[in-house]
């Protein structure tokens, strides 16, 4: 059973009793620490050998990345959620947090750091430092934590791990004779680290008298008990019973029930400072209990609220539109829920020409909308339709105002804009020396700004470019793996507004603008995006009974055009005999896949089109 | 709503399935219940659909107006062994009795033990009249098996026959095609089953997508056999069968009108008044079943109301039959359907996009 969601099952477990639970505990024994790496370094692996040396899952329950409970994080084989659990390690209680690698979630990562005083960091010992490892670990030195690096998958025939070792003492100046070694796979050297965990990172502190804080650092939704928040109590002591305040939210709860995931959430009387455990308080909305929230006694409380730190921003924004029309409220209440289990998905209605109505979505990357999008169609059985991301654009207008656009299709009229400008982010790349020459060519070729180069060793590098974000969003990151057989690593970060010659590209589907269609681009390559799209889209889009022209048009002239031609043949040819529930449910089961279709004018266009858009590459 | 979308079938039709799971070699694109390494079981296997032949007939199974033996190869196993199993079926007078036949395997002997069980008309499988697609589809015959297997019909004088085509394998140009259709035409078949190659999931087909048919392809040389057949005077009764008047395959319109039928063998299909059921898939287990006393069923359904109903009209749409006219909005789909008194037809060019126009039924 997923450990997240187990806790509605559980009920009242009477209190752990045994070293574990004693009480007051000594700080000293504690260790809190975050796994954190590059994606599919390995963290999820060596968690699982973590919960096995440590005893706490046993050898039958176990399986891998036993951590990622989701079914999305099980199928696609990555992490989205962090996910804390208590382990104990030779009389030591250890706190550990897995962390997602992908950059989309890098969130998850800050919010962890927060609750620790020292990181694990992984860095698989085949491939080196990659991006998310450079920018996950200057997380870690930002908020001041001690490092424990650990260079994984030892066992590869292909590692090489005394190489990595003097990279990452180069780089990022970790002494190489300090970094372990280990395979999360078979268990080698994970002993060692756990003891190095014990030995290096060092205890937290706090004022057990002090009045409470302690810092909310994850939120999750449970259709049973409501609101089951991640906490890491700074100073004071958190009792199951008391009346507690939420002081960000000025709100006060009773904190229902208090305990301790090892993994199996374990209800327990009391957190005292140093401890991460898990609050119940009967809370309903995952926004009444924000990551970053300062929770303290409603009585002789703290006057002063932690540092906390802010929801990440949406960086694509897509419109999502139930296939069925009549699914609109079911959409909102969906979206509703969802967003208490995911606070960074935003949404606001919009309605669109083409495809009625529906809601403009924020998301963190391609990633997060990709999940975002599967999580509301397999949870909320909702058929889904897409629109082309697009980012957030500043239009000042001839009068001076300004208005802020995150829909293509309500860009103002050419006439009343004075300009536009549009979301520019810092990206870092990592890479072989051998594709510096064609990832330097594909950055230039999406308006890219050459920053610093900075060599890691003779063979890697570190590109830093200044680049729109829209190019970004689309297939840049494929283009990145592809060009460079999978070895470049990417991270990003925001960096401003910048005044672009950006023009609106509109699709005409069957001779009607379909509004959902419409991007916006550079000047420079409108023409040859006009000219992808609808190559594109004559692939993904289905023969239909008759010809279906598609058309791109910049302000009503068109310049491309591609025809799906109408199809011809369908049937099939045998009625196998006698076996007409065959001949029966195949029929069925084409008339299941029409209703992943959406209608735009008289055309079935499939539920994914944009996703798949993106995909195909160029 | 009547079963069979009103097209009245006589009260009296009932049908009788016997399948013959043995194949000399398996073609690659074949995904029916066959095998090739089971000889061994081929007298048990006789014995054993004689034995359920014989106790459905305790239990009183009617008579039957139609029996189809199909396969597999029913060819493969020995002419007078399987006239034993036809013989135990009883019919009625004008019973129309086929066995599906490779032409390899067709000889006038044969042919004899058929007829005298009372087989008066037999399948032919050709697939191709072409040596280099019939090598493409894997299949050994040589074209001119296919003319000796002909006369040998027509010498001991079996009422009527039909040839079995395959059109949209990899390689097989227009040309290729007309070869083969010019080839079959000259045998003046009563009747010609056309079928478009379909990739069933499972095959080594369906693994390689390099070999996968092209639907424009297949449309063109649709049109071309309906234009050939039409020539010489035979009539499209269903998407993929044409014959002369007088000559329709009563067994398959049994299949197409939703009547009553029996299967025997491994992997049979049965049907009665909406439940449709089939035996276990292996020839293995169905002989140690049927040996054992056991039933052979394998799991079935129940067809409620309307799922009865639409399938009736999904059947009678691929026919000449046609839909009622209120069971489809005709009128929105110019080209693909006409006017037949009271009934919706597919035009040709709706034959070829049934699956479009049934989904729009009901
Ligand atoms: N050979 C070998 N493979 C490993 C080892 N550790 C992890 N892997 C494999 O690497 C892949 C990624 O492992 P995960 O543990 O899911 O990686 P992760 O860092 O949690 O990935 P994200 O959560 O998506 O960032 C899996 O296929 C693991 O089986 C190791 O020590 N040796
Ligand atoms: C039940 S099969 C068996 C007949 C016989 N064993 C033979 O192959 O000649 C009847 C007919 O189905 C057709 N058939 C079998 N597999 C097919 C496929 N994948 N696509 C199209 N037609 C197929 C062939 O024309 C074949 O003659
Ligand atoms: S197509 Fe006919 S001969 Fe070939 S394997 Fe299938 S049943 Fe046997
Ligand atoms: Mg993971």
């Amino acid at each position: 059973m997923a450990p997240a969601h187990a806790i509605g099952g559980l009920g009242a477990l009477p209190t752990v009793t045994g070293s574990i639970g004693e009480r007051p505990m000594d700080l000293a024994r504690i260790r809190n620490f975050s796994i954190i790496a590059h994606i599919d370094h390995g963290k999820s692996t060596l968690s699982d050998r973590i919960l096995e040396m440590t005893g706490a899952v046993d050898m039958r329950q176990m399986r891998d990345q036993y951590l990622d409970s989701m079914d999305l994080e099980r199928e696609r084989g990555i992490t989205i959620k962090a996910q804390n659990v208590r382990v104990e390690w030779k009389g030591d209680v250890f706190h550990l947090i897995d962390t997602p690698g992908h950059v989309d979630f890098g969130y998850e990562v800050s919010r962890s750091l927060a609750a620790c005083e020292g990181v694990v960091l992984v860095v698989d010992a085949a491939q080196g430092i990659e991006a998310q490892t450079l920018a996950n670990c200057y997380l870690a030195m930002e908020h001041d934590l001690e490092i424990v690096a650990a260079l994984n998958k030892i066992d590869l025939p292909a590692a090489d791990p005394d190489r990595y070792a003097a990279e990452i003492e180069k780089v990022l100046g970790i002494p190489a004779d300090s970094i372990l070694r280990i395979s999360a796979k078979t268990g080698t050297g994970v002993d060692a680290l756990l003891d190095a965990v014990a030995e290096r990172i060092p205890p937290p502190t706090g004022d057990e008298d002090a009045p409470l804080q302690a810092l909310i650092f994850d939120s999750q939704f449970d259709q049973y008990r409501g609101v089951v928040s991640s906490v890491r109590v700074m100073h004071g002591r958190l009792t199951a019973g008391s009346k507690v305040t939420f002081m960000q939210a000025a709100a006060s709860h009773e904190a229902i029930e208090i305990g301790i995931r090892r993994p199996v959430p374990t209800p327990v009387a009391e957190l005292g400072p140093g401890e991460v455990g898990y609050l119940i308080a009967g809370i309903k909305e995952v926004a009444q209990a924000r990551s970053g929230e300062t929770i303290t006694t409603s009585l002789r409380g703290a006057d002063t609220p932690l540092a906390g730190y802010r929801d990440p921003k949406p960086m694509v924004f897509s419109g999502l539109f139930p296939i069925d029309g009549d699914e609109f409220e079911n959409l909102r209440d969906s979206l509703e829920k969802l967003s208490l289990n995911d606070a960074s998905v935003t949404y606001v209605p919009e309605s669109s020409g083409a495809l009625g109505f529906g809601f403009r979505c924020g998301f963190l990357g391609l990633l997060h909308m990709e999940i975002v999008k599967e999580r509301l169609e397999r949870e909320f059985g909702l058929g889904l339709i897409a629109t082309a991301p697009s980012v957030e654009y500043q239009v000042t207008q001839t009068d001076g105002s300004v208005v802020h656009v995150a829909n293509p299709a309500e860009l103002p009229q050419v006439q009343s804009i004075e300009r536009i400008a549009e979301p520019y982010y810092k990206i870092l790349i990592i890479t072989p020396t051998d594709y510096t020459g064609t990832l330097m060519e594909l950055c230039q070729a999406r308006r890219g700004e050459m920053g610093k180069i900075e060599y890691l060793s003779s063979e890697r590098v570190e590109l830093q470019y200044e680049l729109p974000l829209a190019e970004v969003v689309v297939d840049f990151f494929d283009q990145l793996k592809s060009r460079s057989q999978g070895y470049a690593s990417l991270d990003y970060e925001p960096s401003g507004y910048r005044a672009s010659d950006l023009v609106r590209v509109d699709v005409l589907l069957n001779g009607q603008t379909a509004d959902a269609f419409s991007t916006i681009v550079h000047r420079s390559g409108a023409a040859a995006y006009g000219r992808r799209m609808t190559e594109k889209l004559r692939e993904l889009i289905p023969r239909q009974l008759f010809d279906v022209p598609i058309q791109a048009a910049i302000g009503g002239k068109v310049i491309a055009r591609e025809t799906v031609r109408a199809k011809r043949k369908d049937v099939l040819a045998k009625c196998y005999g006698g076996d007409i529930t065959r001949k029966r449910k195949l029929l069925e089961r084409q008339k299941e896949g029409k209703k992943r279709m959406k209608s735009i004018g008289r055309v079935e266009v499939p539920g994914d089109v944009f996703i798949s858009v993106l995909k195909l590459g160029d | 709503m009547s079963g069979a979308a009103d097209v009245r079938l006589q009260d009296s039709q009932f049908g009788v399935y016997v399948h013959v799971p043995f194949c000399a070699s398996r073609c690659d694109y074949c995904a029916f219940a066959t095998w090739t390494d089971r000889q061994h079981l081929v007298e048990r296997y006789l014995t054993a659909v004689r034995t359920e032949i014989r106790r459905a007939v305790d239990d009183g199974m009617a008579r039957a107006t139609s029996v189809f033996v199909g396969g597999g190869t029913p060819t493969l196993v020995p002419g007078d062994d399987l006239a034993t199993v036809i013989s135990a079926i009883p019919v009625v007078d004008g019973a129309e009795v086929t066995v599906e036949c490779n032409p390899d395997d067709v000889t006038e002997s044969l042919l004899c033990s058929y007829r005298d069980a009372g087989v008066n008309r037999v399948s032919i499988g050709v697939q191709s009249m072409v040596p280099h697609v019939l090598l493409a589809l894997g299949r050994r015959h040589d074209p001119d098996n296919v003319v000796a297997a002909v006369d040998a019909v027509r010498a001991v004088g079996l009422a009527t026959f039909n040839l079995d085509v395959i059109y949209g394998t990899v390689g097989e140009r227009l040309s290729d095609w007309e070869a083969t259709l010019a080839s079959i035409v000259a045998l003046d078949p009563p009747h010609v089953s056309a079928y478009g190659l379909t990739v069933e999931p499972g095959t080594p087909l369906a693994d390689d997508p390099d070999r996968f048919p092209d639907d424009d392809d297949q449309a063109d040389k649709y049109e071309r056999t309906d234009d050939v057949l039409a020539g010489v005077g035979m009539r499209n009764y269903e998407v993929s069968n044409w014959c002369r008047p007088g000559h329709e395959c009563r067994h398959n319109q049994l299949y197409w009108r939703q009547g009553d039928y029996r299967g025997f063998g491994c992997a049979a299909h049965s049907h009665r008044n909406g439940r449709r059921w089939w035996n276990v898939r292996t020839p293995d287990r169905y002989v140690d079943l049927v040996e054992s006393g056991c039933e052979t069923e394998a799991a079935g359904e129940t067809l409620d109301e309307r799922t009865r109903h639409r399938e009736a009209l999904e059947l009678a749409l691929r026919t000449s039959d046609g839909v009622p006219l209120d069971a489809l909005e005709g009128s929105a789909l110019p080209g693909l359907v006409t006017r037949a008194g009271d009934r919706w037809v597919l035009t040709r060019a709706g034959r070829l996009l049934a699956n479009e126009v049934s989904l729009r039924l009901g």
